[in-house]
């Protein structure tokens, strides 16, 4: 588990829940952990894992109804994020937590100008004129690697190409020196040679502000080359959690050890044949009382079926959430 | 691998869109999604294309297919040129020539069961009888793994995966010999890809199928494709065997594209040399003159924003088009370490 102390962000048991026409539909399931200042979070996992889910829970960006937070805290700068009002998480959103979403054609207003985008949240969280605000925006387009920013202010987001169209996203992100940027997915829609780009970027950025950063993604590659620790995320709960290094190299949940066999990498060995992990993912009708991975698992037993289990510490700062024990290869006891 | 027959053999093909503007719609330009593309593909064996969204490679494989109407250029697919045929003569080719679309979503109609699309082709190609042609999907149901029982539901009810299997079925349905397999696994989940793919390639084995291997995903592509080729604004710009071309890229551009692709481990990670490319892929509509690359090449030379480097063998099977390679070891280019037999440039 997470330990108190000095993280900026730390989410505790956080329960979401989508009450649909056909039912409820358990997105998010007591997921709890930490964010200490400076670090990069890597979150991965499928498609309906939940991890946009979680971190849209985080900062109230989910239409209620039908989501719902059910349970749990989000503790931000001595305040719980979850009990605050409308009123209060609209100021801090964007000015103490920046959001990056992933697609950045459908997240810009295509009616405004690239320049009224970057200077509204400065306007109306730090109170700037109109002169200081675009001074600003200048220096954060610069920042981003945008070239002739002072001309480009005035260009509407069409205008810019994928890649830049994401920096000018991060821009925004970035205007009000928040203490948390969360990146959803930030370059799956771009290029490998712009998503080469925008790592290096943020790599960059993290050097020179000093913000801590969580980084949604489905791509294992993204997540070795910049996170700091990383948490894997599988039926709307977290399989495993750790040091990135750590991780990757003794992996502990069958899950993060089958998805980093069926990728394939453009260096080294090329394997003659895939791995598969069987099946499908989980249906999240109902709370869960049972492993969510237990059908596609190739260790899973009774107790499995039986019970959901909680995360194991397997090493220092490194938990994963199975009964079975990599290091002995059996079933845990307790 | 020495003597295989040619099944696929692709000179020079072009396919440009007309750019119409005005109140008269006057043409006032081109852009030129595919410009001057020349491959082969042999029999049984898999070629993968590669390249940046906008490079044109999804053109490049419905105009092989003439889902266009080619600009210049010939196709000849199992020995037959069909680069200037009718729309009506190519239906009677259709059978041996097939297609697997990207967006498992959009390509299946949600109205017609999956028996009825599988089944389609059939309709359309054969005169079987109702009962023949029911136990064909059904044999092309167990093919790709989907069960018997569900030939009656449509298309929503199943999973991105099993959708793509729908699609590989119905691509299957009249035996062909060629199959166009447009990002087939684009659109699925990284654990769904591997099961795609897997699935492709035992059909591949069993039915001695030849593809067209169409991805932006490079590892998928290494994994899948015997030969590959690197498509950029239009035009390929290396061509090789596989293992030649992830281990000794010649191109600049495949240099830096697969120096791009971030690798599932954090050791390697760190060590990789990254090739940060600078800005954007130019308009195909306007490409910049001399070689197509010169305006984001790290190692660009004048000589590359005046003339059109030509497309060239440097060694057998593995052909490139780049300056860098004109008169190799005169120019002090930088030379590659090969490690393909008999592959000495």
């Amino acid at each position: 588990m997470p330990e108190t102390g000095s993280s900026v962000l730390q989410v505790q048991n956080l329960k979401t829940v989508f009450a649909t026409r056909a039912g409820d539909i358990h997105a998010v399931n007591s997921v709890s952990f930490d964010l200490r200042p400076g670090e990069l979070l890597g979150v991965v996992g499928e498609s309906g894992s939940g991890k946009s889910v979680t971190m849209m829970s985080l900062i109230g960006l989910l239409p209620s109804p039908p989501a719902e937070v059910r349970a749990g805290s989000v503790q931000f700068g001595g305040n719980d994020l979850l009990k605050m009002s409308q009123r209060k998480l609209q100021e801090l959103r964007g000015r103490d937590i920046g959001f990056v979403f992933q697609d950045p054609m459908t997240s810009l207003n295509p009616v405004f100008t690239v320049g009224f985008q970057i200077m509204e949240p400065l306007r109306k969280h730090m109170g700037m004129d109109k002169a200081r605000a675009r001074q600003r925006a200048v220096e954060l387009l610069e920042l981003v690697g945008i070239p002739d920013a002072a001309r480009r202010l005035g260009d509407f987001p069409h205008q810019f190409s994928g890649g830049m169209r994401q920096r000018v996203m991060i821009a925004i992100a970035l205007a009000c020196d928040p203490k948390v940027l969360i990146a959803d997915e930030p370059t799956t829609a771009l290029d490998v040679t712009i998503q080469a780009q925008i790592l290096e970027l943020v790599k960059d950025l993290r050097q020179k502000l000093g913000m801590a950063i969580i980084w949604i993604t489905h791509d294992l590659g993204v997540i070795a080359g910049i996170a700091d620790r990383v948490m894997v995320m599988y039926g709307g709960q977290v399989a495993e959690y750790g040091p990135v290094r750590e991780v990757f190299a003794n992996p502990a949940h069958p899950y993060t050890r089958a998805l980093m066999t069926t990728v394939p990498s453009v260096r080294g060995e090329r394997a003659p044949k895939l791995n598969v992990i069987e099946g499908q993912p989980p249906m999240l009708s109902q709370h869960p009382t049972a492993c969510p991975f237990r059908a596609r698992c190739a260790h899973a037993f009774g107790r499995c079926s039986r019970e959901n289990p909680p995360r194991y510490t397997v090493a220092e700062g490194h938990d994963s959430a199975c009964f079975w024990d990599h290091q002995t290869g059996e079933a845990r006891n307790g | 691998m020495a003597e295989q027959r040619k099944l696929v053999e692709v000179r020079d093909l072009k396919m440009y869109f007309p750019i119409n503007t005005g109140i008269l719609r006057r043409h006032t330009g081109d852009v030129k999604a595919v410009d001057g593309v020349s491959f082969d593909i042999y029999e049984g064996e898999t070629l993968g294309i590669v390249g940046e969204s906008g490079c044109g490679k999804s053109t490049c494989g419905r105009a092989v297919l003439r889902l266009y109407d080619i600009t210049a250029g010939t196709i000849k697919i199992d020995g037959v040129e069909i680069g200037a045929k009718g729309q009506s003569a190519l239906r009677k080719m259709r059978p041996t020539m097939q297609m697997v679309f990207q967006d498992p979503q959009a390509c299946l109609n949600p109205r017609m069961t999956v028996a009825a699309i599988i089944g389609e082709p059939l309709d359309e190609h054969t005169d079987w009888s109702k009962a023949k042609k029911l136990e064909r999907i059904y044999e092309l149901m167990d093919a790709v793994g989907l069960n018997r029982s569900f030939a009656n539901r449509y298309p929503h009810a199943f999973s991105g995966g099993q959708r793509q299997r729908i699609g590989i079925a119905r691509a299957l349905a009249l035996n062909p010999k060629f199959i166009i397999c447009d990002e087939p696994i684009a659109a699925l989940d990284v654990s769904i890809q591997a099961q795609v793919v897997n699935l492709l390639e035992d059909l591949q084995d069993s039915l001695g199928l030849t593809y067209m291997f169409i991805s932006h995903d490079l590892s998928m592509v290494r994994h899948i494709a015997d030969r590959v080729a690197v498509m950029y604004l239009g035009k390929i710009v290396e061509l090789a065997p596989r293992d030649a071309l992830y281990a000794t890229p010649r191109h600049p551009y495949t240099e830096a594209l697969l120096s791009a692709v971030p690798d599932p481990d954090p050791k390697v990670e760190a060590r990789v040399q990254r090739i940060i490319l600078k800005g954007d892929v130019p308009s195909p509509s306007n490409p910049p003159k001399g070689c197509n690359f010169s305006t984001r090449c790290p190692k660009v030379m004048d000589i590359c924003r005046q003339i059109d480097p030509e497309y060239r063998e440097l060694a057998p099977g593995h052909f490139t088009a780049c300056h860098l390679y004109n008169d190799a070891g005169e120019t002090g280019a930088p030379r590659y370490e090969c490690n393909q037999q008999g592959e000495d440039a």
